[in-house]
């Protein structure tokens, strides 16, 4: 009993210690070249009822690009990790239909963790999932303007998870699963920070839709934020 | 095939069946070019309600043609009952009669119960019936009733495919259910043609001419007599009439044989492009004529890859594979395949029978319809597969294999050479002697 309770302790204090010295990565995500243009999304300025939402023509997300290059909507993960969700207890996530589009666009979420989706719109929307990993559910569901939210959880990792709507075929979201929660999603200024990640040497990725995916090594320290920036081409 | 007697209301439901069907095909293929086919979710009710009182304030964007298009295949399997009744009760008496009709309109009420199962029921009964009927046609080739349960069934099944479709969320099903649409338009336009006056003999398109030679496939006498016809003549003016002399049964033969191998290479290019449009992909290639800015695409992965990321899309997300692109390169070869194999058949039928003559005419239409077929296939891929572009290439494809159906049905009855002018019993004997010796003689028909 008491060499038990010792144990317990020790086991206690090591994962203490470890989240004391757990670090965080950030960088900076910018994109080298000059991207294609955006594409208007005719059909949705199109749609009496749809149209009337938007003010000027909405257009295309393939690109979010800073004035300096920063690019946003990358996914960054550290490879070759897996087992350590902790989805089941993690906040949800949210994504929401507004103007007759998702947003935001892009996100990640742990294998396990709820994907809240809500209709800010007046008009019905389906939201319809669209998985390439086998044992990711497809689903396809109508949702009235405002109605109750729809909860979404996948059980297997899997990159650009793809959300739609099949009465307004131009709605379109991504959501990357990891069975970890060692990721982040470049922001507007292209920046990112990955929180708590143990000390150790690991492989960083950054994916961008169109972009592409980039590698590099990284060595966090206990206690040290590292930092690592990454560019990727406009292709 | 003629059943008995001509009945022009009967025809009439016929065509109006056969363009009813086309109307859906191009609803159908609204649906899947602005990629809306799972707008609604459920079937076979809509959103919940029955399909019939969902109200059209909510037929909002992708619903508009999804809702639309189950209404108008609602409409053409009433349509399609309809006729497959008429055409029972029409060929048969006492029990068998009313036994038909009775199930037929028991399969209908059991459609109106809006129960999945009874559906899957249905569908699955449906290729035995059609394979039963079929027998039966064969051994009753004058009558047109089973051809219209053949049609009946084929309805049943292809309403359930389009419903299971949404259910299950099988985009594999989506090309099962594209296919079928074609076969069964085929087979709608065959029964507007069989219950057609012109195919009832009663009339005809062209004025009969009084001399003629008809080779008729049905007497076994009359085609081991026609064998022994000298196999070529040219064309002899005679007394004012020009009388055009072939060995029928070679030359015929191979006309037809040319008419229906082109007919199955169309419904070849169908089914691949039935695959190529329910992946959902979008555009494989995005140029033409090049693909990719080349005679032949590099298709190995990082290419691909490299597609893929380029690639700019607004509606059409799933990305595209080498084997996507690969269909679609051998969608554009058989395109030209096509296009020379129609040509060499208009061309076939103009050489050996003028440029007045029925068939003449229609492959020379039949050709114009894969010239237009060729330019909106262009079309497409140059407005980045536009809906109503890429819905009229599908609406088109439709047409051109019906042609190329009703040219084989219409060649395979029998043909009738050019003639001239009202001729004396005794004269017509005398020029079909000239041209094809005394034995001859006696198998000219004169009408």
């Amino acid at each position: 009993m008491k060499k038990t309770s010792t144990l317990i302790v020790v086991v206690g204090l090591v994962a203490a210690l470890q989240a004391t010295h757990a670090s965080d990565i950030t960088g900076t995500v910018t994109l080298k070249g000059t991207p294609p243009a955006e594409k208007e999304i005719t059909p949705l300025k199109d749609d009496p009822n749809c149209g009337k939402l938007h003010t000027t023509v909405p257009t295309t997300h393939f690109y979010v690009v800073g004035p300096k290059g920063e690019l946003a909507d990358v996914v960054i993960s550290l490879n070759g990790i897996s087992g350590q969700s902790t989805g089941a207890s993690a906040p949800p996530v949210n994504l929401d239909q507004k103007g007759c589009e998702y947003l935001p666009p892009i996100q990640a979420v742990q294998t396990g963790q709820k994907i809240l989706v809500k209709n800010s719109d007046p008009v019905l929307h389906n939201v319809h999932t669209l998985p390439a990993v086998a044992g990711n559910d497809e689903k396809n569901q109508a949702q009235a303007p405002n109605g109750p939210e729809l909860p979404f959880v996948f059980s297997k990792p899997e990159n650009f998870l793809k959300f739609k709507c099949d009465v307004h075929p131009w709605m379109f979201a991504w959501i990357s699963v990891f069975d970890h929660p060692y990721f982040a999603v470049s922001g507007k200024d292209g920046t990112f920070k990955i929180a708590n990640v143990p000390p150790g040497k690991y492989t960083l990725q950054a994916a961008h839709r169109k972009a592409g995916t980039a590698t590099q090594q990284i060595e966090v320290k206990a206690g040290e934020t590292a930092k690592l920036d990454f560019t990727l081409e406009a292709k | 095939m003629s059943g008995p007697g001509n009945n022009c209301w009967l025809h009439r439901l016929a065509l109006l069946t056969a363009l009813a069907t086309l109307a859906l095909l191009g609803i159908g293929g609204l649906v899947t070019s602005h990629g809306v086919g799972l707008a609604v979710p459920d079937w076979p009710n809509t959103f919940g309600y029955n399909m019939f009182l969902f109200r059209p304030s909510k037929w909002l964007g992708g619903i508009l043609y999804e809702h639309t298009h189950r209404l108008t295949a609602t409409f053409v399997g009433l349509l399609t009952t309809i006729l497959a009744a008429w055409l029972w009760v029409r060929e048969t008496r006492s029990g068998p009669r009313w036994l038909g009709a009775s199930l037929i309109f028991l399969v209908l009420a059991l459609m109106g119960a809006r129960n999945l199962p009874v559906y899957v029921g249905l569908a699955g009964l449906a290729p035995v019936v059609v394979g039963v009927s079929l027998y039966q046609a064969q051994r009753h080739p004058q009558s047109l009733r089973w051809w219209g349960i053949i049609a009946f069934a084929a309805v049943i099944l292809q309403g359930v495919l389009g419903g299971l479709r949404v259910v299950l969320l099988k985009d594999q099903l989506g090309i099962f259910h594209a296919i079928l649409a074609q076969l069964f338009f085929v087979l709608v336009c065959a029964l507007a043609l069989f219950t057609s006056k012109w195919w009832q003999g009663e009339g005809a398109l062209d004025p009969r001419p009084a001399l003629s030679l008809t080779w008729i496939s049905r007497s076994r006498r009359r085609q081991s007599a026609l064998i022994s016809v000298e196999k070529k003549l040219a064309p002899t003016d005679v007394g004012g009439y020009t009388l055009r002399a072939f060995s029928p049964k070679c030359e015929v033969f191979r006309l037809r044989v040319l008419l229906f191998g082109t007919t199955l290479l169309i419904l070849g290019q169908l089914i691949l492009g039935a695959t190529m449009r329910h992946q959902h992909a979008g555009l494989a290639i995005p140029d033409f004529p090049l693909a990719y800015g080349k005679l032949w695409p590099a298709i190995d992965p990082g290419s691909v890859a490299l597609y893929n990321q380029r690639r700019l899309e607004i509606t059409d997300a799933n990305p595209i594979s080498a084997s996507q692109i690969g269909l679609q390169m051998a969608h554009r070869i058989l395109a030209v395949l096509i296009l020379s194999a129609v040509a060499w058949c208009a061309w076939s039928a103009r050489r050996r029978f003028g440029r007045e003559h029925l068939l003449s005419k229609l492959t020379l239409g039949w050709l114009g319809l894969i010239m237009a077929q060729v330019v909106l296939g262009a079309w497409t891929v140059w407005s980045n597969k536009a809906a109503d572009v890429a819905t009229a290439h599908v609406l088109v494809g439709a047409l051109s294999l019906a042609t190329g159906a009703i040219l084989s049905i219409v060649s395979s009855r029998g043909l009738v050479l050019a003639g001239g002018p009202a001729a004396q019993p005794r004269l017509a004997a005398s020029l079909t002697e000239t041209a094809f010796g005394p034995s001859a003689s006696a198998i000219a028909s004169l009408q």
